[in-house]
């Protein structure tokens, strides 16, 4: 009989600790998170050392694929940002990279009597996972754009050009709006992981319940597994969908911390 | 308690009952994954990007612009040669119009030169035809005229013998001459 575990539509989020770990009072474990965020970020370096092994003039298989990816991200950045955009490159690959391999590996089904600690875990279905990692980028962009435009970095919140009883109103909204950024910005790609997983297992576990009931229930069941298969390949598209989303809003704010003073 | 305690005790209870533990609240708002949860994802966020940064993204970035450079290069060497081809045929075309002008002129001079002895040679020749056909023309009167007397003579000689046997008198030549001539100048 398939793992009992697989009943609850919450169990998939739980972190497991695999080798507990204690720094100064702190848990720092090394988790079923962790091992995820370990074997998505383990396949891009492999795949990487794969593609640049022997950086080829006519380019294999893996390192078209590679370069593709590059160019793509190469060419967000550039559209986005402009020439200062260069320098966040670096930062903007490796973000929609990892959201990218940790949502699609968080896809791949667990195999049935493995012990729950290693059952397939999504990092970025975790809030704490994203609301880090949305951080970086405001912390990015507050500390670049206070660099670059000095005080004139403030002028985000107030656009010039405008009628001054205009100020009263723009200028709270636009530090609200400001403010929120992080907040949105972890919260949509947690929010997607984790509705996605939470439709996914209730489709699994109707499967479940209705094949163990037996008898003729049991046809029934081809109606949530046809669904999970469904929901399934959406997922895959929200999976790569929400990597280029923060990929592009991490452009968009760093834009914004870089063109401040023009405004 | 500390918070690596309350972890630990979380931990177990999670592990012990599981659906006690799920229905506790969401595993997203337990703190006490955290602290681990945070740890993890700089250790390894933060070795990806200094793999990216150092090494992957450098060499990716190379290859694809030592291409662009490749190729901006041979069709740089390309743009070259074509013009290359382009003068070559120039110069080709120039040199086929300068001898086909140079074959002309020749031919014609030559025309001109050939032209020029045939119509000596036709003067030469017909001068000399004229000559021989004037020559001949001269014997042709000549013997005409020598010719005509012979016939004369004979046809004097002639009447004076049958007017001998007629009238068995010999009439004198100068008669005969006389009436031969008369006669012929009658017909």
């Amino acid at each position: 009989m398939i793992d009992i575990r697989a009943a609850g539509p919450m169990e998939q989020f739980e972190i497991l600790p695999i080798i507990p770990l204690d720094i100064a009072g702190i848990d720092i474990s090394f988790t079923n998170s962790s091992l995820w965020m370990l074997i998505a970020t383990g396949a891009i370096v492999l795949f990487f050392f794969l593609a640049t092994r022997r950086a080829a003039l006519i380019p294999g298989r893996v390192q078209s694929a590679v370069e593709v990816l590059y160019e793509f991200v190469s060419d967000l950045v550039r559209d986005t940002i402009g020439s200062d955009g260069r320098k966040f490159f670096p930062y903007v690959f490796t973000l929609f990279i990892f959201i990218l391999a940790a949502n699609l590996f968080g896809l791949i089904p667990s195999l049935p009597y493995t012990p729950a600690a290693m059952h397939t875990f999504t990092p970025t279905s975790h809030l704490i996972v994203t609301l880090a990692l949305a951080m970086v980028t405001i912390s990015i962009v507050v500390i670049y754009g206070f660099w670059k435009n000095g005080l004139k970095f403030f002028k985000l919140f107030a656009p010039s050009g405008l009628p001054i009883y205009m100020y009263v109103l723009i200028v709270p909204i636009e530090i609200i709006s400001f403010l929120s950024r992080p907040i949105s910005l972890a919260v949509r790609l947690f929010a997607n992981m984790f509705a996605g997983h939470i439709i996914l297992k209730l489709f699994a576990g109707f499967v479940v319940s209705l094949l163990s009931a037996g008898g003729a229930v049991m046809v029934f069941g081809i109606a949530p597994f046809l669904g999970a298969i469904a929901v399934t390949a959406l997922e895959f598209l929200v999976a790569a969908l929400q990597a280029y989303v923060f990929a592009v809003l991490t452009c968009i704010y760093l834009s914004d911390a870089a063109h401040a003073s023009d405004h | 308690m500390s918070i690596f305690a309350i972890a630990t005790s979380v931990a177990e209870t999670a592990a012990a009952h599981g659906d006690e533990a799920a229905s506790a609240g969401l595993p997203q708002l337990d703190p006490s994954s955290w602290p681990s949860q945070l740890f993890w994802l700089a250790v390894i966020f933060g070795s990806l990007y200094a793999l990216m940064h150092t090494r992957f993204l450098p060499a990716i970035g190379g290859a694809i612009e030592e291409r662009r450079d490749r190729i901006a290069d041979d069709l740089d060497k390309a743009s070259e040669f074509k013009h290359q081809a382009e003068e070559a045929e120039g110069a080709y075309n120039q040199a086929l119009a300068d001898a086909k002008a140079k074959a002309q002129g020749i031919a014609a001079e030559t025309r001109g030169e050939v032209d020029k002895d045939i119509a000596e040679m036709q003067a030469d020749t017909d001068a000399a035809l004229e000559k021989q056909v004037a020559a001949a023309e001269a014997r042709i009167t000549a013997m005409k005229v020598d010719a005509a007397a012979k016939v004369h003579d004979a046809a004097a000689e002639t009447a004076r013998a049958v007017v001998e046997i007629l009238l068995d008198e010999a009439p004198t030549s100068e008669a005969a001459e006389k009436a031969v001539s008369n006669v012929s100048n009658a017909s």
